[in-house]
Formats: C-alpha cells, sequence, structure tokens
C-alpha cells in the first residue's frame, strides 16, 4: 500500500463526502414524490382495512372515496374544531402536545349494507418503533367491526404478527365499554377466555409489542371517552 | 497489478472466487460472520430471501467500487471509505424501495439499515476488495452473498416450518393434516436461540462431511 500526505487525505476525505451527499440528497429529492404517495395510498389501504374492505395498492385510492364519506378532527372535549384536515393529522405530533391542544382525526365510512362505522386512528410505541392503526366502531360507539395495526420494525414473526389477519380478526365484535365505563381491549398473555368480550390474545414472543398495542389502544381511545358518549346509540 | 497477465473472465480461479464461499469457504459457517442478521431475519423465509438478495447486490457493488478505487484509498482511513460506501449504498437501496417497491420496503424494515453493520460486507471489502481488481472483487461478492443467503434460507425454511407450521406463509402443515395428528407448532423455534442452535447443526454437518474444515489441535 502507497503511503499518502496528510493533504491528499484531507482532499480525498472532503471529495468523498461532497460526492456521497450531493448523491444522496439527489436520490431523496428526486424519490420524494413517489415515497409520499406510496404512503397515502397506504394510510387509506389501512383504513379500508379497518372497515372490512380489502384493499390492494392499485384500488385503494378509488375505493376510499366510494366508502369513507367523511372526515373531522376534534378537540378533547369531544367538539369538532373546523379548519384542519384529519387526513394530514400526524398524531405522533399530536401527542407531543398537552391533550388539551390535541386534535383528535375521526373519520366516517358508510359501509355496503349502509350502516356508517366511525374510523379513529391510534398510534403507539413497540419494542423497536411506533405501532399504528385504525380502529372502526359500530355506531353503538362500543362494539369494534374491525382493526388494522402496522409497524415500523417489530422482529419478523413475533411483534410484527400484530398486523396479520388472525390478531386483527381477534379484536372483530368485541367490546370497549365495560357497564358504561369506558375499558379499552385487553392484549392477555398466555390467550385470553373466549368469553372474554374485552380480551384478545397476546402474541407469543412479542410480549413488549403487545403490551406497547394495549397501551396504545387505551391512551388513543380514551381521548374520544367524551365524543363516544354523546354520539352513542 | 496493473503488468499482470490478462485472464480470462471466467478463469478457474475466478468461478473458483464465485462457488467457494457458498461451500468451502462460506461467510457464516466457516468465516463465523455475519452471524446477528442470521439470527434476526430467520424467523420467516421471505424476508430471509430479500435480506439475501440485497447483502449480495450491496456486497457485490461496494466490493466493485472498492476494488475500483483501492490505489487511491489512503490506508489510514481506509475503513472509514469503505463505511462510507456501504452506508451510501445501502440507503440508496431503501429509498429505492421505499419509492419503487413500498411491499418489499415494508417487509425488510429495518433490516435494510441493518446491512451497514453486516460484518461480512466490512470482511469482504478489507480482505478481499483492497486486494484485487473490480471483476474479481465482483465475482467474490455474488458468491459471499449468496453463501450467505443459503444458510439463511435454510435456517428460515426450517425455522418457519417448525416454528409457525408455514412456509412463504403458506399453511404447509395444516393442509397436510399434521396438527389434527396432534402435532403442535414448536414455539421455541421462532425465538432467536434455535437459529443460532441450527446454524450449529448445519456447520457440524459441514465439517463431518468435508474434513478439511476441521481445525488442527
Amino acid at each position: 500500500m502507497k503511503q499518502f500526505s496528510n493533504r491528499y487525505i484531507f482532499i480525498f476525505s472532503t471529495v468523498m463526502v461532497v460526492i456521497v451527499a450531493a448523491l444522496l440528497s439527489l436520490a431523496a429529492t428526486l424519490l420524494q414524490p413517489a415515497q409520499e404517495r406510496n404512503l397515502e395510498i397506504e394510510k387509506k389501504k389501512s383504513m379500508l382495512e379497518s372497515i372490512r374492505i380489502p384493499a390492494t395498492r392499485e384500488n385503494a385510492v378509488e375505493l376510499y372515496s366510494k366508502y369513507i364519506k367523511e372526515g373531522f378532527v376534534l378537540d378533547s372535549k369531544g367538539e369538532t374544531v373546523d379548519g384542519i384536515d384529519p387526513f394530514t393529522v400526524v398524531l405522533r405530533n399530536e401527542q407531543k402536545k398537552p391533550v388539551e391542544q390535541q386534535s383528535l382525526p375521526v373519520f366516517k365510512a358508510i359501509t355496503d349494507d349502509g350502516g356508517t362505522v366511525t374510523i379513529l386512528p391510534v398510534e403507539g410505541k413497540g419494542l423497536w418503533g411506533p405501532i399504528y392503526g385504525f380502529v372502526s366502531l359500530l355506531p353503538d360507539m362500543n362494539t369494534i367491526y374491525g382493526v388494522t395495526f402496522d409497524h415500523k420494525g417489530e422482529t419478523p414473526g413475533l411483534g410484527a404478527e400484530i398486523n396479520t389477519t388472525p390478531f386483527e380478526n381477534m379484536f372483530q365484535e368485541k367490546k370497549i365499554f365495560d357497564n358504561g365505563s369506558f375499558v379499552s381491549i385487553q392484549v392477555i398473555k398466555g390467550g385470553a377466555a373466549p368469553d372474554n368480550i374485552h380480551g384478545v390474545d397476546a402474541i407469543s414472543g412479542g410480549t413488549i409489542t403487545s403490551k406497547g398495542l394495549e397501551k396504545m389502544l387505551l391512551d388513543c381511545l380514551a381521548k374520544y371517552n367524551d365524543y363516544f358518549l354523546k354520539n352513542r346509540n | 497489478m496493473s503488468n499482470q497477465e490478462r485472464e480470462p473472465m471466467f478463469s478457474a480461479k475466478n468461478i473458483k472466487l464465485l462457488t467457494g464461499p457458498v461451500d468451502q469457504n462460506n461467510p457464516i459457517t466457516v468465516q463465523v460472520l455475519g452471524i446477528c442478521s442470521a439470527l434476526a431475519v430467520t424467523v420467516k423465509l421471505k424476508p430471509a430471501l430479500v435480506m439475501a438478495l440485497s447483502v449480495t447486490i450491496v456486497v457485490a457493488i461496494s466490493n466493485v467500487v472498492i476494488a475500483a478505487l483501492r490505489q487511491y484509498i489512503p490506508d489510514r482511513i481506509r475503513i472509514i471509505v469503505q463505511l462510507v460506501v456501504i452506508a451510501t449504498l445501502v440507503i440508496l437501496v431503501d429509498q429505492i424501495l421505499k419509492a419503487y417497491a413500498f411491499d418489499v420496503s415494508k417487509q425488510l424494515s429495518v433490516f435494510v439499515g441493518l446491512i451497514i453493520t453486516n460484518c461480512i460486507l466490512m470482511g469482504r471489502l478489507e480482505a478481499f476488495a483492497m486486494a484485487n481488481n473490480p471483476w474479481p472483487a465482483f465475482l467474490d461478492g455474488l458468491g459471499n452473498g449468496a453463501g450467505y443467503g443459503i444458510i439463511l434460507i435454510v435456517v428460515a425454511f426450517l425455522r418457519e416450518l417448525l416454528g409457525s407450521g408455514t412456509i412463504l406463509g403458506y399453511p404447509v402443515f395444516e393442509k397436510a393434516g399434521i396438527y389434527s395428528a396432534g402435532y403442535e407448532n414448536n414455539g421455541l423455534m421462532i425465538l432467536p436461540p434455535m437459529a443460532l442452535i441450527v446454524v450449529g447443526l448445519i456447520i457440524w454437518g459441514q465439517r463431518s462431511r468435508n474434513k478439511s474444515l476441521i481445525e488442527n489441535k
């Protein structure tokens, strides 16, 4: 190996860093529109899946405008706030604010049988990173119609199982109120009893993700408590 | 190097670069590199497949880049230069997947970033690309990627089959009626230690077949 002067080493590293930086920022700028579009489609697809409409990336946008009719933002008292597009609310940023200032998005969908379903976004922490999803409720604001969950980087085969259909299907028909008080849904290690209307089975090997999911549902849905009480029928 | 006589593209030596790492000189079972990711991505077969492919691409391209630049890379900062090349490629792959293959990128999630820390990459750049021409370096990258991938796929196949009863998500055991015969999925298989045990079994098998791999006491 040749010996190089310090001067050469400095010039070499400077040039290398500049080239790499230029390359990466160019790639990021060029690819950004396509990436954002993907995220938007993904969000619409998840919302559709939470109301039991199986969507693909191709038809998600079309189905979204067919089924999801309305969206608005609430404050923590359950009052409607005007002037904010619920689709663009980033839950992670809202959760950093005090509860009184948070915007709580609500979406309303009409299903094929003509019923109205309320879709609420949820977001929390798994083991390695954020977990998020949508929960849809029947008009009694108590019974879960469907859920979708997803995650940024939970372990495949363990925590990542939260986004699989068998796990998500366990939530259907579960109740989030017990005798009029909000109890959310419990994710029970070792399995929930078959007659437990507030509990689902945790994932073996995914304890921290399961706990995070339980906390996510409790924290996020509790904020809608006033809205649930006022609007259930 | 430069006055070396030209050898054919696929000389016996170059072919050996490609096939050696798959068996004789396997990065996981013989060089014992890249064990960390062999633990993490082998619970299911699909992430293992994509991971194997991504590592192969990244190690092959970074080998070529480093081999092409090797005369100009100052010895004292070579490790940093190698890391920069790997990290740049991995970030580019990640960004391109996010834009054009969103589903694959979701499937891989954190593991794309983890390619950067895969010991095989640094190992090959330092041990091979710094001393060879781009073409042999490319073959060496492909060979090592394949050697890594083959172990990953074998381990993931066994773990997914015995741990979840599926292959690529298809419920093999359920369809074959093995559950009704009283079989239960082995929960231990989906936990990380079993990956090491499976790799250990593969090493055992390989060494009893090929005695030359056994170290002399």
